[in-house]
């Protein structure tokens, strides 16, 4: 390693930075599960808009305000009236809208951007897996979508502890409703990260993949409507298979029955017995997604 | 120790491209020119060494090591710039060398500290914390730079660091280049279609021209034994030549000039002396480093 020059420092006057030269590293070197955790943090982060412009980080949290506004508001509401308006699960329902815009910017942010900059090889150049790159980021795509709808959630379970009148059971009480909501609101994420992750990875270009990912859950909903109104029963009752967002529902009828519909209603989508088919649906969707996804970036940038 | 070792290393893309052919070179520690032609197969020699891509037959070792069999532990200790434009606009060049450094291993105060160094030695100072969409090509190169050298690696890959610059900036690129190579005691692999560059800062050279080993030898072995002194006479030139060639010197003629391979100081004494004694008016003698682009002269290298 060079030494600085003597005699150069001592001709300069002070005041000046010296050079003292490059300085190898011998620190410690972190494994494979520590940069995926990096990789994997920067991303929640990155879909959230931190350490972004403060441009970036207007949509993320206008779509946060407005859950937990609704989730607020519910909670208040059920405070006066002492009833519940809308499970936790329903609540997730009637938010996996907002969630989807949300994931139609969250997802060309993650992995479109990264293809159109061609910043790819300066990351498989290093010791990371590709399957690491990918899989990081689709962890904190569900992440970001769980904390969405989890948040507000617990937002509703708080209001509602604090105002039970039945003194710890009712806590318990309200704490075992919480959880199949939460858990949906997992299935919500899962479902959408993979989709939408998928679609988002196929261009550079973030404005196609907003919209390819809106229209893979929009445009396949109109589906779901000719099918469910077909005269035949079985297709309607698998209607609900043709959309991403309509199986996630058919899942959610399945499992939590009556927390999703509540008491006599039939909601828009009925499913017959055909509730293992939605789940098994939903499983191969999300598995067939995730390897799809995997199989682009063995070959993307190479 | 050798540096990059590679053993008839073939590689082809879908059975008809031949991108490399039967490539062996072994290559010790230094500042190593890759030079060749646009599609000689220098990215593709690269991104084999990084275990980017397969080689479809042949050995090849990096630092010792299998990119083949153990790409992890390459990429632990190479960094790689890239050919292309590889910036995120949007990041300024502290994050994005943070983030990479991270990348690389790098615990997070650590990586903080490195990549402000690295951008440092590569000649950012202020201007690193301003979104990268904004530089010059010359300081997008320099960020490139700084990337691949944050996490201290043993072998920097540089594929053609000077692309896009101008004559200034790739003189300052090619300073810097060497600076890394002697100072930093970092070993580097420089990749350029521009054999003139590249020869002023090696100590190694390899030629490869449509995925073929030309040459590959230290740049003294190529330069000291081609050494010539250049004799110009305002008259009698032939007459020089006769009596040079009688005193057993092997003298060529390139236009006016009397070309003599400089054996040692007694050449120019018999040049002087012959002159003397033919009286005839000197015009200039002067030693002439061959170009290490006249040892590949009949290639269209030379003109790449």
């Amino acid at each position: 390693m060079p030494e600085p020059s003597t005699t150069a420092m001592r001709s300069t006057p002070t005041g000046v930075i010296h050079d003292i030269g490059y300085q190898r590293y011998d620190g410690p070197r972190l494994g494979r599960r520590h940069v995926f955790g990096a990789l994997y943090l920067h991303g929640v982060r990155t879909t959230f808009g931190f350490g972004r412009s403060a441009k970036a980080k207007i949509f993320p949290w206008l779509v946060v305000g407005i859950v937990t506004l609704v989730a607020v508001a519910l909670a208040a509401v059920r405070s006066q009236i002492g009833e519940p308006v809308a499970t936790y699960a329903q609540f997730a329902d009637s938010m996996s809208w907002l969630v989807l815009f949300f994931v139609a910017v969250a997802a060309p942010e993650l992995v479109s951007r990264d293809l159109r900059s061609g910043v790819l090889p300066l990351y498989f150049s290093r010791p990371l897996p590709r399957s690491d790159y990918a899989l990081a980021k689709l962890l904190a795509l569900v992440t970001a979508l769980w904390l969405l709808l989890g948040g507000p959630q617990l937002v509703m379970f708080l209001g509602a502890a604090f105002t039970t009148k039945e003194g710890m059971r009712g806590v318990w009480n309200e704490l075992l409703d919480l959880l199949p909501g939460l858990l949906y609101a997992g299935l919500w994420a899962v479902v959408f990260a993979s989709v939408g992750l998928l679609v988002a990875s196929l261009t550079g270009k973030r404005a196609f993949a907003a919209g390819g990912v809106v229209a893979v859950f929009l445009m396949t909903t109109p589906i779901v409507g000719v099918l469910s109104i077909l005269p035949s029963r079985t297709a309607n009752e698998l209607a609900g298979l043709a959309s991403p967002s309509s199986l996630v529902q058919g899942v959610g009828i399945w499992s939590l029955g009556d927390l999703l519909l509540g008491e006599g209603d039939q909601g828009g989508l009925s499913i017959g017995g055909f509730g293992p088919v939605y789940a098994l649906a939903a499983v191969v969707l999300v598995a067939g997604a995730t390897a799809l996804l995997l199989a682009r970036y063995r070959k993307v940038a190479s | 120790m050798t540096l990059i070792a590679t053993q008839s290393l073939t590689k082809t893309y879908g059975g008809r491209v031949t991108a490399l052919a039967d490539l062996t070179v072994a290559v010790e520690p230094g500042i190593i020119g890759l030079v060749g032609a646009n599609g000689a197969g220098k990215s593709t020699l690269i991104k084999i060494l990084l275990g980017l891509i397969a080689p479809t037959s042949g050995q090849v070792s990096v630092l010792g090591i299998d990119p083949t069999a153990d790409p992890a532990a390459v990429r632990a200790r190479v960094g790689y710039m890239p050919e292309h434009d590889c910036l995120p606009p949007d990041l300024s060049a502290a994050e994005l060398v943070t983030h990479l450094g991270r990348m690389s291993g790098l615990p997070r105060t650590a990586a903080r500290e490195r990549a402000s160094e690295a951008l440092r030695h590569v000649g950012l100072y202020e201007e690193r914390y301003r979104p990268v969409g904004g530089y010059s090509t010359g300081m997008k190169q320099r960020v490139k730079l700084a990337q691949a050298l944050v996490h201290d690696p043993d072998l920097l890959l540089l594929d053609e660091p000077t692309n896009g610059l101008d004559p200034a900036g790739r003189d300052a690129m090619l300073a810097l280049v060497h600076r890394i190579g002697t100072e930093f005691g970092i070993s580097v692999l420089v990749c350029s279609h521009l054999l003139g560059e590249v020869e002023r800062i090696c100590d190694t050279l390899i030629a490869i021209d449509g995925g073929r080993l030309l040459r590959a030898d230290h740049i003294s072995a190529m330069t000291t034994a081609t050494d010539v002194l250049a004799v110009e006479v305002s008259e009698g030139t032939e007459e020089l030549a006769a009596r040079l060639a009688a005193l057993d010197l092997p003298v060529a003629r390139d236009g006016r000039l009397l070309l003599v391979p400089l054996a040692d100081d007694s050449t120019y004494d018999l040049i002087l002396g012959a002159v003397a004694e033919l009286d005839l008016p000197l015009h200039r003698l002067d030693q002439r480093r061959h170009r290490v682009a006249e040892l590949f002269a009949t290639r269209e290298l030379s003109h790449a």
